[in-house]
């Protein structure tokens, strides 16, 4: 065996307490604490923490170009190093729109500048021009570029014949198209669900028929086509029971959902707090049960954070006239791992939600911990309380309907192709 | 009794002693409206501005009135007038009304929530004259004034909630309101112009007006929104009216003796028949000066409550 170059000792991976010998950036071997040799270039006693591969993102908006007073790229990469994320997809609705090589480059550039050895950026380009959903995005060349996905993330293409058209271009890439999945005829970005709490503030609401409708529709897509498809931010028991019906039926559907829908419901926005006011909305206790169940069975196969910076100043306004959107990366981890020791989620299912699942459906690097991965990995401490507050956030925006509450759990060190970056 | 709130935001937050504390105390400003001189020097010195983003001259009006027969200023500002046009926030202007020093704000907007909003913002009350979909307490506070006039007992009535459901902020303070009182309440619309989730009420709801009015013993018409049929929520005005316009008929199924309410302005001929509007047990006219009693009853509880 040749010799490790970093060993983290004394560390806890699932129950057990072990030694990670890393090589070059990739994991050597996991050994039990105590079995590791003596005669390493650098050592970290992790003290008993918990040891977790680092977290993919596969729904992130980052804002830069364009909205650069929400978020750029500096800043998203430091919530994201901070919050625990390795890996990064960023959706294409910046201005421009990510729908041209040049804006991918510009986006790979600024991250490597701003973060050499940080979070990895997989630019996801824009399913139509402009994200107006009328032709075709230049997909060959975007893929070509960098782009991991394509998606109209934000704004649904509305016609169904155009989005066959965008799988079928997608696929001569061998990339696979993430729909935003609400029918843009029943209550667009609404911010609210439709049900008693909208009933009740007298504000404008959607359905949760809005998002399930296109779920079916993009299944039936995909089985008529052949082709995969990953749904975003899947909110509610209606699509969690169609997508259940696509896997039984060998369609090759992927979906993910957030940390905001297994644990906030729409009584939330009881006062009107515009920072719970997010796309798809907070949707009824059912629902978040319906959608925390199946992402312990596996019909969701991931999590993603749906990061949407917004300024304060943006958010500080009648409910009507705030955007949509809830920050994620720097509590995404808190949040899920709060439902580990809640025994409301499995850890297995944990570690599939945020690693391995987003990595095989993209093609993105991941640890299993098995020789050879690359070392991406968190010493996490699982019971460190912290109360989010604006200061506590890596993010540019704060918006975070969690403002003044405590989460558990931190990440203590992050190492990224066994570089220590946090 | 000792008024508690700083705000009147939506009647939700009364309790029901708090809404027959309000109309006995609109009972004796009522009576200061029959004088010759409608004026006493109650609310002197204080200063009421009237912030009216969306235009309103009824609820204006009735307002300016209360504050100035209690000899409080008022002050108008319009939307137009303010910055708001002129792509300034409502936490500017908030923040730009508070450095004023003001007593209360009277604020009608056309967003759900923009009450609350500015209350929160604001160590000055705020009465909501509207917000959006969400609540009209001052216009619930009258209608239920103008019918305690008429009945001092709320017990064993039912009163129906006609029209457009779905965007009145008038049919959810008064259900609320007329739920505390111990009223039945009854909404009648067409089911476009229901809210999604009615059924969770604590109402009775109906789709025929003919069944809807069976035994009441009062109709609150609501002001249809013209524009509703652009909306694609209803087919036309001429079938709306066909099916939902109160008319001499549907009066003849209600309880003996039923009155008719109606927050004008009136699209007569549309939500109400013309012989209805102006029969005798209409209480449209007696519901404007209930207004201005009312509203004189929630400044002075705002305006002279003692901070605890
Ligand atoms: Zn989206």
């Amino acid at each position: 065996m040749s010799s490790p170059d970093l060993i983290v000792k004394n560390a806890r991976l699932r129950g057990e307490s072990v030694d990670l010998l890393v090589k070059d950036g990739k994991v050597l071997e996991v050994v039990p604490a105590g079995k590791a040799p003596k005669d390493a270039g650098e050592t970290v006693d992790a003290g008993g923490l918990s040891l977790l591969p680092s977290l993919t993102d596969v729904h992130t908006h980052l804002r830069e170009p364009g909205y650069e007073w929400k978020e750029d790229i500096a800043t998203g990469l430091a919530a994201a190093a901070f919050g625990g994320f390795g890996n990064i997809m960023c959706m294409a609705n910046t201005d421009p729109v990510n729908d041209k090589a040049g804006v991918t480059e510009m986006l790979l550039d600024k991250a490597a500048t701003a973060w050499p050895d940080g979070p990895r950026l997989f630019p996801v380009g824009a399913l139509t021009v402009d994200l107006k959903g009328e032709a075709l995005a230049p997909m060959g060349e975007l893929a070509d570029a960098g782009c991991a996905a394509f998606s109209n993330d934000g704004v649904p293409v509305k016609s169904s014949a155009l989005f066959r058209r965008a799988m079928e271009y997608a696929s001569d890439f061998g990339k696979v198209v993430i729909d935003h999945c609400e029918d843009p005829y029943l209550g667009v970005a609404a911010g609210a669900n439709e049900g008693e709490i909208s009933g009740r503030l007298g504000i404008p609401a959607q359905p949760d028929a809005a998002e399930a409708i296109q779920v079916a529709r993009d299944i039936l897509l995909a089985e008529y086509l052949g082709l995969p498809i990953h749904l975003a931010h899947i909110s509610c028991k209606k699509s969690v029971e169609l997508i259940a019906w696509a896997k039984q039926r060998g369609v090759d559907v992927t979906a993910e959902t957030c940390p905001h829908y297994l644990t906030l419901t729409e009584n939330e926005l009881a006062d009107y707090d515009t920072n719970a006011k997010v796309n798809p909305p907070l949707r009824t206790e059912a629902d978040r049960r319906a959608v925390l169940e199946a992402l312990e069975s596996g019909v969701i196969d991931m999590l993603a954070t749906d990061h949407a910076p917004h300024a304060a100043h943006e958010k500080e306004v009648e409910f009507d006239f705030a955007p949509c959107g809830i920050t994620g990366l720097d509590t995404a981890l808190s949040v899920t791992w709060g439902l580990v020791s809640k025994g409301a989620l499995s850890e297995d299912a944990f570690v599939r939600a945020w690693t391995t699942a987003p990595c095989e459906r993209f093609g993105l690097p991941v640890n299993r911990f098995q020789p050879g991965d690359p070392a991406d990995f968190l010493l996490f401490d699982p019971v460190e309380e912290w109360t989010v507050t604006p200061e506590s956030l890596r993010s540019k925006s704060k918006n975070t309907p969690l403002l003044g509450r405590p989460l558990r759990g931190r990440v203590v060190r992050h190492f990224l192709a066994g570089k220590n970056i946090v | 009794m000792q008024w508690r709130h700083k705000d009147l935001l939506d009647i939700s937050q009364l309790s029901r002693d708090e809404v027959l504390h309000v109309f006995e105390t609109a009972q004796y400003f009522r009576e200061i409206n029959e004088r010759p001189v409608k004026k006493v020097p109650t609310l002197k010195g204080k200063s009421v501005v009237l912030f009216f983003a969306e235009p309103s001259t009824r609820t204006k009006t009735s307002f300016d009135m209360a504050g100035k027969r209690l000899s409080a200023d008022t002050f108008s500002l319009s939307k137009s007038m303010s910055s708001l046009q002129k792509g300034e926030t409502l936490k500017d202007t908030a923040l730009t009304l508070q450095a004023m020093n003001p007593d209360a704000i009277v604020l009608r907007h056309s967003v759900s929530g923009a009450a609350k909003f500015l209350a929160d913002r604001l160590h000055c009350g705020v009465l909501n004259a509207g917000d959006g979909r969400h609540a009209h307490p001052t216009q619930a506070l009258l209608d239920g004034y103008t019918l305690w006039e008429q009945w001092k007992d709320f017990a064993g009535k039912t009163v129906l909630i006609l029209g457009d459901i779905a965007h009145s902020r008038v049919a959810r303070s008064n259900l609320i309101m007329l739920n505390m009182l111990g009223v039945k309440v009854r909404f009648c619309a067409p089911r476009t112009l229901l809210p999604p989730a009615v059924r969770s009420w604590p109402c009775e709801v109906y789709t025929s007006l003919d069944e809807a009015v069976r035994g009441v013993d009062a109709v609150m018409c609501l002001r249809l929104q013209l524009e509703r049929q652009q909306d694609g929520l209803l087919p036309d005005l001429r079938e709306y009216s066909r099916l939902y316009c109160l008319s001499p008929r549907h009066m003849e199924l209600a309880a003996p003796d039923a009155r008719v309410l109606h927050p004008g302005p009136m699209n007569r001929g549309l939500e109400i028949s013309s012989v209805i509007a102006d029969a005798p047990r209409s209480l449209v006219l007696d519901q404007v000066a209930s207004g201005v009693a009312v509203r004189m009853a929630l400044l002075f509880l705002i305006l002279t409550r003692k901070e605890a």
